[in-house]
């Protein structure tokens, strides 16, 4: 289902008919955000930022509170819309579209605080995140077959919820949760994930598995995660993007990015 | 079949079909069982209540509009049978002279049983679609079909001539050339009635065992996030409100067969606040328990006045909050808590 894998590699005979797949073929990035602005009541949030995403890439971005991370997810996936500037998702504009389709055209997002349906079971969650059929006859008529089943307890398997199935989300822990909305993303196969501190209030073990699951997630597919836990940072990153007062303050592998001087002295270095 | 009796729902459900097509009608005698068909009438919209608040989250306090659009269709064939070949009195007396055009379509039963299924059903859907595609909710959602309640009735009372004003529509007698007054006529009607109201909880209940009635719950608690699983909820919410609607206006029509009469005070905003209140007292998420509701509501207004002519209205009062206060979930909570109180000690034993 998740094959989405090396758009560039499907070798089509009959390529040309996509602009999604030949944008991709032309060495296009998955994300282009270009010169993003929002202001909240005169405050700017994002400050003409501008970053590129590439094809099954991990990006970790961090920075100070306030530096505007979690308002540049929340614009990329819909949910506040910037004063000026572009994002675009394979060729495709996201700036106008509204939520739902953004993810249909394969977005996830995951919230700071895990969002999950806490009424429902994990099963049930993991069904109502299924993309097909999300109209009302959809729904209507969904039928759990034997398909859904193997892929829910695929995707519950690889964020370790697979005995947990029949439970209320409600009476997970706090890293379960986080697990789940996680594994409510992966069943939504997008090709760009937003992560928004995926492993807070999560044990030293529970990081672990999740470092591990987030490695495993992006060899598929493309991947950005805030976070600003250094250890679990160093983990996963190859590359990161340092925020500060909605810029971009720096750019590079997690060994120059502690090195640089500015991010020292405005983030690392207290 | 043992795993579905051990689900408090769907035995609450069977003890609600077992009731009124059963018990009630070997009871009661024919004065009563009309009775109990007025009550049932709003079984339909509490049921509507409980998909659309319940579930769904949205508290519509101008269920009335829709109720009386059935109840008042239904009432203009009736009515036009009734005075046939002449116009209807109450025009008359209000010196029309002419048809109004709009009232032309419910010389045909077809026509008017097709118009009361669509009509509000549809009005429903445009106008709920347009709200919430403004991401208008919650109480303010409440508030504009208070107000559009208030609307219909002033329009209502407004329009004497088309309408019948104040004093509604009534003096019906026969349907299709059939006597609907007499008590067979009634026992007949009552039996058609009950047998709808089962169908109504069973379609209610189907519903929400699907993946739709997941994402209702979804929305409920979490509207922001379901987006973000992909759902145009707009789209999800009206539809639910659309289907509520069509329940209410089924009501609204039998209530108009069997009572009589359909009045501006049947429809308004009072009325309206009522039929929330019976899905909360019979428990604002179980299907069965709006039924319950709405004819013990029904029948508590029946007896108190006729018991207490003087101060009932605060008996009934008295109630609600002893409810709303007491039984977040109504009386199917305690039935469900009892069912399962029951069961526990034989399972460990």
């Amino acid at each position: 289902m998740s094959a989405v894998f090396e758009v560039g590699g499907m070798a089509n005979p009959d390529s040309g008919a996509h602009g999604a797949s030949d944008a991709a073929a032309a060495g296009e990035p998955i994300l282009r955000v270009e010169n993003l602005t929002v202001s909240f009541d005169g405050f700017r949030a994002v400050d003409g930022l501008s970053l590129v995403i590439d094809h099954n890439e991990l990006r970790v971005i961090i920075g100070p509170n306030g530096a505007g991370k979690t308002t540049l997810l929340d614009m990329i996936c819909g949910k506040t819309r910037p004063s000026s500037g572009r994002v675009v998702f394979n060729g495709r504009d996201l700036t106008r579209m509204p939520e739902h389709e953004i993810v249909r055209a394969g977005v996830g997002r995951k919230f700071q605080t895990p969002s999950v349906y806490e009424d429902l079971t994990v099963l049930e969650n993991f069904e109502i995140s299924i993309p097909n059929g999300q109209g009302v006859w959809g729904s209507l008529f969904f039928r759990r077959d034997r398909g859904v089943m193997q892929r829910i307890a695929d995707i519950a398997e690889q964020v370790f919820l697979l005995d947990l199935l029949g439970q209320k989300a409600g009476r997970l822990s706090h890293g379960q949760k986080q697990w789940l909305e996680i594994g409510m993303l992966l069943i939504q196969s997008p090709q760009l994930m937003l992560l928004d501190e995926p492993v807070a209030g999560m044990s030293p073990r529970e990081r672990e598995q999740t470092a591990d699951l987030l490695n495993r997630i992006s060899r598929g597919k493309s991947v950005i995660v805030i976070e600003h836990d250094m250890d679990f940072v160093k983990r996963i990153a190859r590359k990161v993007t340092v925020l500060h007062q909605g810029r971009v303050l720096s750019e590079g592998t997690v060994a120059q990015v502690q090195d640089d001087r500015r991010v020292i002295d405005v983030y690392l270095g207290h | 079949m043992k795993a579905l009796l051990r689900q408090p729902e769907i035995v609450a459900t069977a003890l609600v079909v077992l009731l009124i097509l059963v018990v009630l009608p070997l009871t009661l005698d024919p004065f009563r069982l009309n009775l109990v068909s007025k009550y049932m009438a709003f079984a339909f919209v509490a049921i509507g209540v409980v998909l659309t608040w319940g579930y769904g989250g949205i508290l519509s306090l101008g269920q009335g509009i829709f109720f009386g659009m059935g109840g008042y269709m239904m009432a203009m064939f009736l009515k036009l049978e009734a005075s046939a070949p002449e116009l209807p009195d109450f025009m008359v007396w209000s010196s029309v002279e002419k048809l109004p055009l709009w009232w032309e379509p419910f010389h045909s039963l077809t026509l008017t049983i097709l118009l009361i299924l669509v009509l509000p059903a549809a009005l429903a859907y445009v106008f709920s679609y347009a709200i919430f595609k403004k991401r208008v909710g919650g109480v303010y959602f409440a508030i504009v079909t208070l107000s559009l309640a208030l609307t219909a009735t002033v329009l209502i009372v407004g329009q004497q001539g088309d309408t019948g004003g104040a004093n509604g529509i009534t003096d019906f007698r026969t349907l299709l050339g059939m006597d609907i007054i007499g008590d067979d006529a009634k026992g007949v009607l009552y039996f058609v009635q009950a047998f709808a109201v089962c169908v109504v909880m069973v379609v209610a209940l189907a519903m929400l065992r699907t993946r739709f009635g997941k994402i209702l719950i979804a929305i409920r608690d979490r509207e922001d996030r379901v987006r973000f699983s992909g759902y145009n909820t707009a789209t999800i919410k009206a539809f639910v409100f659309t289907v509520a609607a069509l329940f209410s206006a089924i009501g609204g029509a039998f209530y108009s067969l069997q009572v009589g009469i359909i009045a501006p005070s049947t429809v308004g905003v009072v009325a309206s606040i009522e039929m929330v209140i019976y899905a909360a007292v019979g428990g604002r998420l179980s299907v069965p328990g709006a039924v319950v509701g709405a004819l013990l509501i029904g029948f508590l207004k029946s007896y108190l006045s006729e018991t207490f002519p003087e101060g009932w209205l605060f008996f009934l009062g008295a109630l609600f909050i002893l409810v709303v206060v007491a039984m977040p979930s109504g009386l199917a909570g305690l039935f469900e808590r009892l069912a399962l109180s029951r069961r526990a000690p034989r399972a460990t034993g």
